[in-house]
């Protein structure tokens, strides 16, 4: 070790990986992932969301599964619940639906209504 | 790689002792099995202090908590949690009207009360990543001490923190590190003390498996202030865990170049290296620790001089213990002011206990110096078990005392136990209920120095042995009222004699017995009874006649046929064949068979 930038480089890369051992005031993604997600889909959508938010370096947000919330119709289900309580629920997922939720709705803070339970329902 | 989800297992000496490692083997078996074993990380941490609970197992990033996790109920985590996401609610860690919360550890009633400063990082990261203990500020304390401040700007840091040695005696530590960076010296050396030895005792030895590296970088801190190159953890070979993680801990951290030459590029080079003692008690005493690392028998010798001035190979040297050293980077990153505001006056900051006999929840708890006996017995430690009266606690195992239930609203800090007449001590804490025999209490810790003593100077060799051998007599029935007075003579002059501190300490528990419990030494010597049943010479076990059925199920169970009767009519014991095993007393359904 020979300069504090060294010992700051590291610890930044550590606590990326740490990160998930934080929960408090973040944004979650929670992915339905009873047998009806599973079949239908929702692993791949889920490490989707892992892997795209790890690509663009946001850790303020946490990737957690469900059971079945009882649309099994709609499955991949996943919902983003932010900080504030405010929830969205996306339904029919896919990974590339998942990467565009990140981009859209984690980065820019426009929810993807097309994707949405109400859009479905219609 | 970055994972979904990280599952930590407790890998502490309790913890592995009721299985982890096999629980942690068994898991990444069936991750690998249902594939998603790139998705979930296991990690293996320290202690999380509820060693009753354990082994302990947290879920991220849900946070579920789950305890007593065994081989069979893997399975169905990896499936219900971890592929499907369903937390396992039957085995979550909480109150039981509450199970269906998944709660977080800071919400349970055992962590509420506590704050963790030395524990800070055990049960949090894994100790044999170093990453992980620098994520979370480690090393940052070593970096701005090199580079910002100068050796004695480090000393008042300590000084004015209020910090003081959590070995047991309680000394300054600050003004312990001004006396070292004052002797003069070509050479001088830092020593850890990881003797720990009180009987129950297990908080070093938690840090060192949960943190190894804050030790490790407190003492390069040291080597700094004091202007020293070489640090020697002396640990003993007993614990093998410990021992581990800390070679991995000095591997890493000279990999990283934290110990070596140069560090972060200054002028500064410190390194360090273990040294395993066999496990004499006497070795924790700081001049027969630094004998011993010497490579020679560990025997005390007279102080003065200081280690300060002449310690280690005839060097000044600083010793301070593992949860001392563990508080020093925090103290540094948050500042001395942060830490003067915990705790009492007098006692700055927090201590760790272990927390073990008659109890709830065993296990290591860290609170802030101050809080009563009565909030880690009863908010903490979830009060006795079935439902027993609290008798006494004993600090600072064999070298210190009692506190009486009449004293259980004592704040505790270094100045309230030593009135009390016990200590601080190292922070062994038993809790004993009303089935206790104080007496016989003073005979295990006394029966321990005995063992214990080198054997060097004669009032701690001769003087606990008769000691003990007074204690005995008492036991036994056989104990005269002058025989009390002995041994409070024998005591004091013990403690003001004996060459070192596990002499001068070992009447202790004696002593603090006799000012509490003076009444039941009397009824030992006085009425040849033990008030708590204890003393099996002075315990007689009676049928009474009301309440025996006659159901036979005593006779049948006695090992010696003490017990005669005929069906359905009250049975006798025959005192004379009666071994007093208490067999008969744990088999009645009725009640009916009492000690007297």
């Amino acid at each position: 070790m020979k300069s504090i930038k060294e010992l700051e480089a590291i610890r930044e890369k550590a606590l990326k990986e740490l990160s998930i051992r934080d929960n408090e005031n973040k944004t979650r993604i929670v992915v339905g992932m009873a047998t009806c997600g599973i079949a239908a889909g929702a692993r791949q959508v889920m490490n989707a969301f892992v892997d795209e938010l790890n690509k663009r370096n946001i850790h303020s947000v946490n990737v957690t599964m469900t059971g079945c919330v009882g649309v099994c119709r709609f499955e991949p289900i996943a919902e983003v619940i932010e900080a504030s309580g405010e929830k969205t629920t996306y339904v029919k997922l896919d990974a590339d639906k998942a990467r565009r939720i990140v981009a859209e709705h984690i980065v820019n803070g426009r929810p993807v209504l097309e994707f949405t339970i109400g859009a479905a329902e219609k | 790689m970055i994972y979904r989800s990280h599952v930590l297992i407790c890998a502490g000496t309790g913890c592995t002792a009721s299985k982890s490692a096999d629980i942690a083997e068994e898991m990444h078996k069936l991750l690998v099995d249902r594939g998603i074993d790139s998705e979930v990380k296991i990690v293996k941490t320290g202690c999380f202090g509820l060693c009753e609970k354990g082994p302990i197992m947290v879920v991220y990033p849900e946070g579920a908590t789950y305890s007593r996790v065994t081989l069979k109920d893997v399975p169905e985590i990896v499936d219900e949690h971890l592929v499907k996401g369903r937390i396992v609610k039957r085995l979550l860690l909480g109150d039981k009207e509450a199970k269906d919360v998944a709660k977080s550890l800071e919400n349970v009633g055992f962590f509420s009360k506590q704050k963790r400063i030395a524990l800070r990082n055990c049960g949090i990261i894994n100790p044999e990543n170093i990453d992980e203990y620098i994520a979370y500020d480690g090393y940052k304390a070593l970096a701005k001490v090199l580079t910002e401040m100068t050796p004695q700007e480090v000393i008042d840091v300590i000084k004015k923190s209020g910090l003081r040695g959590r070995g047991g005696a309680g000394f300054p530590t600050g003004l312990k590190w001004q006396f070292a960076a004052q002797a003069e010296g070509d050479e001088k050396f830092v020593c850890c003390n990881a003797d720990e030895g009180d009987p129950g005792a297990f908080m070093d030895r938690s840090v060192l498996e949960g943190d190894p590296h804050s030790v490790l970088e407190a003492m390069t801190i040291a080597g700094y202030a004091i202007g020293a190159r070489q640090g020697y953890i002396y640990v003993r070979a007993e614990y093998p865990i410990a021992v581990q993680r800390l070679r991995i801990a000095i591997g890493q951290a000279r990999e990283y170049g934290l110990l070596g030459e140069n560090i972060f590029g200054t002028d500064f080079s410190f390194d360090i290296d273990l040294r395993l003692g066999a496990g004499a008690f006497v070795c924790g005493e700081e001049t027969a620790l630094m004998t011993s690392i010497e490579g020679h028998r560990g025997e005390p010798r007279t102080r003065p001089p200081f280690p300060a001035v002449k310690g280690l190979f005839g060097k000044p040297t600083l010793l301070n213990n593992v949860e001392t050293y563990a508080n020093i980077p925090v103290i540094i990153n948050k500042g001395p002011e942060w830490f003067a505001s915990i705790g009492t006056e007098k006692s700055k900051g927090t201590k760790v206990f272990a927390v073990g006999g008659k109890i709830n929840n065993t296990g290591l708890v860290e609170i802030p110096m101050g809080t009563t006996l009565r909030e880690v017995i009863y908010d903490i430690g979830g009060g006795i078990p079935n439902g027993k009266k609290f008798k006494a606690a004993q600090t600072g195992g064999p070298s210190g005392g009692c506190i009486p239930a009449s004293h259980i609203d004592t704040p505790i800090d270094y100045d309230s136990l030593t009135e009390l007449g016990s200590m601080m001590g190292s922070g062994g804490l038993i809790i004993m209920d009303e089935d206790t025999c104080m007496v016989d209490i003073a005979k295990f810790f006394l029966e321990f120095t005995v063992d214990e003593s080198c054997g060097k100077c004669p009032p701690c060799r001769i003087g606990t042995k008769r000691m003990h051998e007074i204690l005995e007599k008492i036991t036994q029935g056989k104990g005269e009222e002058s025989d009390i007075e002995k041994l409070e003579t024998l005591a004091n002059n013990i403690k003001k004699s004996a060459l070192c501190g596990l002499g001068q300490t070992a009447p202790n528990p004696v002593l603090s017995t006799l000012r509490y419990f003076r009444d039941e030494y009397l009824a030992h010597v006085r009425e040849k009874k033990c008030p708590a049943g204890v003393c099996k010479a002075l315990v007689h076990y009676v049928i009474l006649e009301d309440k025996c059925k006659g159901c036979t199920l005593c006779a049948k169970k006695c090992p010696v046929g003490a017990i005669s009767g005929e069906l359905k009519k009250p049975h006798t014991i025959d005192i004379a064949k009666c071994i007093k095993c208490g067999v008969c007393m744990e088999s009645c359904k009725f009640k009916a068979i009492i000690t007297q």
